[in-house]
């Protein structure tokens, strides 16, 4: 980063990595997979010239860990992958969860299941972003749908990922994260950053895992006297196990409310031309771009109809949704998979909205057109 | 559990302590006890052993970070008054490379078990070893799954009974010192449970080495795989140890060792090769031109 604005030509990858040293990363642990491995490789020129540390794992699962290790010794660190090692990942994601350890994991789609179609874009792993891991975790997913968004998101992951303690999953598709264009980076002045609480006061008596009001408990540092123990056992407030139910509940609870009780902090979203429309095509990613298209072909004929683009996959902008949904007789969900969101606005909108998905997974994002098509289907 | 409390005792330093003498009291969280090992688990001795290397290094507990993984192995680092990371399942290793690169002024040890550090874990030990960050890893190493009620590992002998091997194990066990060694290891040690000065000793050498150190502790199950073989009670199964090491200045071997075959004890391999964090940021500072430290906090 720069000490003035730059405007760049860059690619999604590259963006997404320039975005995590904006937002202070300052080691990247990660295994080479298509199509993310521009991230580890601008990432890798990058962090020594902040004195950060790049480590290429053994795999992906150690990759996770490593991200893990760093964070918990009070770096702020992530990792890149595609969904094969998105899978792998899933063990330590959970233990972040559960532990409340601050990281980023890019996630950039590709074919599946499987091996799948390596260089090929999808939008498959909607529902794996959100439920990969086994067990009631908290977890927020972002979803950058330009190469400007990529790095602004990367930021915003970082900060979130901060400030609610939690995982926090960039998610975007193989074309998003190939393409290249223009961006503008700010100077590194201007760049918002929030970091996680840190622990202070005495160390007699301190409780790790004590939450704040906001239901967030700071961290203790490593070397700073506090001496706690970290656990993926499902721990007291004392950071140590417990299966007494009642406790159980408690805390598992608090993790849970943690997303819950600051969804209006943390859910992002953009609306075009929704304020009277009729038919609503809600898309993310580069889906979101072709919907974007289709939708302003459409109100140039005539056609009243908008888009909503959720920027927060999870935790939904289900409020949003829901009022939207109050208004219009038709929901269009187009995306590169089988149906996935489709399933979460089927469940939010009431049954006089007609819900519809527009589907592929064969390798090729879904045209303007089709959509358009569909749109024009509707209106007669 | 719900009244446990972090260890409550002021700051002191080692030097501040009456005469410095070792007293494993101060560098546990008495308010867990009592522990959750079994009677004669070899474990105990193990963390003793590793906590009075600790004491001798005078390692300030703040700067100790001990991290560990799944198994009863994995239940040891709680029990450490210092900065303890009990991690996933195999993963320890992996952990602590990222610990360890983002604080190198932590002291980080872990310590794994047979089945945590070679089994789902081997990836992370020949790449650890490989990699010679400066980490100390101590495998104990009791032959068995405990946790689970006693499966088969990678280190069983040959024909041992086990709940996965109810007709006798047939699979050749791992040589762990000599996978760490192939690795590239560069520092390397066995020691038995029944030697605890000698195990200090090795610790606290392998502590003190600049790179990745692998110590592997002979270590006893007593409860589920010393019962299910009939290796004897406790104070039995310990002493058999005797028997069935090799240390590098005896020749002792005997006819039905506790461990097929024998085993060297000591330092098995002490060389000296760039510790990696220092390699990477002195290489990084001397292609970039940049100095040392400087957006270091």
């Amino acid at each position: 980063m720069s000490d003035m604005p730059q405007r760049l030509s860059l690619q999604g990858n590259q963006a997404c990595a320039l975005g995590a040293i904006a937002a202070g990363c300052r080691l990247f642990a990660g295994y080479p997979i298509t199509p993310s491995s521009e991230v580890a490789e601008r990432m890798s020129k990058e962090l020594p010239r902040v004195d950060g540390v790049f480590i290429q794992m053994e795999d992906e699962i150690a990759s996770m860990a490593a991200v893990l290790g760093a964070s918990m010794g009070g770096v702020k660190s992530m990792t890149a992958t595609s969904g094969p090692g998105f899978s792998l990942k899933q063990e330590n994601i959970g233990y972040a969860s559960l532990a409340e350890v601050p990281c980023v994991i890019i996630n950039v789609m590709r074919g599946g299941p499987s091996t799948g179609m390596p260089t090929r874009p999808a939008q498959g792993d909607v529902m794996q972003s959100r439920w990969g891991t086994h067990g009631d975790h908290p977890i927020i997913v972002v979803t950058p749908s330009s190469v400007q968004e990529i790095f602004q998101q990367t930021i915003e992951a970082f900060n979130l990922s901060e400030t609610y303690r939690v995982p926090v999953i960039v998610l975007y598709d193989e074309a998003i994260g190939h393409l290249v264009d223009t961006v503008d980076l700010p100077d590194q002045e201007s760049v918002e950053i929030h970091d996680r609480k840190w622990a202070s006061g005495p160390a007699e008596g301190f409780l790790p895992y004590q939450p704040d009001e906001d239901g967030i408990p700071p961290m203790p540092l490593p070397g700073d006297g506090y001496r706690t123990h970290t656990t993926g056992l499902t721990h007291l407030e004392t950071g140590f196990p417990t299966q007494v139910p009642a406790d159980v509940t408690r805390v598992i609870s608090r993790l849970l409310d943690k997303i819950e009780n600051h969804r209006d902090s943390i859910e992002q979203y953009e609306l075009i031309h929704c304020d009277d429309a009729e038919i609503l095509v809600v898309a993310f990613g580069i889906s979101a771009r072709a919907s974007e298209r289709a939708v302003n072909v459409a109100r140039e004929r005539g056609i009243k109809v908008g888009l909503m683009r959720p920027v927060t996959l999870w935790p939904f902008p289900e409020r949003k949704l829901k009022e939207l949904a109050g208004r219009v007789s038709h929901v269009l969900v187009p995306e590169m998979n089988a149906g996935q969101l489709i399933l979460e606005i089927e469940r939010l909108c009431p049954d006089t909205v007609t819900v519809a998905g527009i589907n592929r997974f064969d390798g090729d994002p879904i045209n303007p057109n089709e959509i358009l098509t569909r749109i024009e289907e509707i209106k007669q | 559990m719900s009244e446990l409390a972090l260890n409550l005792k002021p700051l002191k330093t080692n030097k501040e302590k009456s005469g410095n003498k070792f007293e494993i009291r101060d560098y546990l969280r008495l308010d867990l006890f009592p522990h959750f090992l079994c009677p004669g688990c070899g474990h105990g001795i193990a963390l003793r052993a590793l906590l009075w290397a600790v004491h001798d290094l005078d390692i300030e507990k703040d700067q100790l970070a001990v991290v560990s993984g799944i198994g009863c192995s994995g239940r040891l680092s709680a029990y450490v008054d210092a900065n303890t990371f009990h991690t996933t399942h195999g993963r320890p290793l992996a952990f602590a490379t990222g610990l360890k690169l983002a604080r190198p002024d932590l002291h980080v040890i872990v310590i794994t078990g047979d089945g945590d550090c070679l089994a789902i874990g081997g990836n992370h030990l020949i790449h650890a070893a490989r990699r010679n960050l400066d980490i100390t890893c101590v495998m104990l190493n009791n032959e068995v799954y405990g946790m689970t009620g006693g499966q088969v590992s990678p280190t069983t002998s040959l024909d041992r009974f086990t709940t996965t091997t109810p007709l006798g194990n047939q699979e050749p066990g791992f040589d762990a010192c000599a996978l760490a060694k192939g690795a590239g290891a560069t520092f390397v040690g066995r020691e038995v449970t029944l030697q605890t000065t000698a195990l200090k000793n090795l610790i606290q050498e392998g502590l003190s080495h600049e790179g990745f150190s692998f110590i592997e502790v002979i270590s006893d199950c007593t409860e589920i795989y010393g019962r299910k073989n009939e290796l004897g009670s406790s104070p039995e199964m310990v002493l058999s140890q005797k028997r069935s090491i090799l240390p590098k200045f005896d020749g002792t071997t005997v006819d039905k060792p506790f461990r097929a075959g024998t085993w060297e004890t000591g330092v098995l391999v002490r060389e000296e090769r760039p510790e990696y964090y220092q390699a990477y940021r002195e290489h990084c500072h001397k292609v970039l031109g940049t100095g040392p430290g400087k957006n270091n906090e």
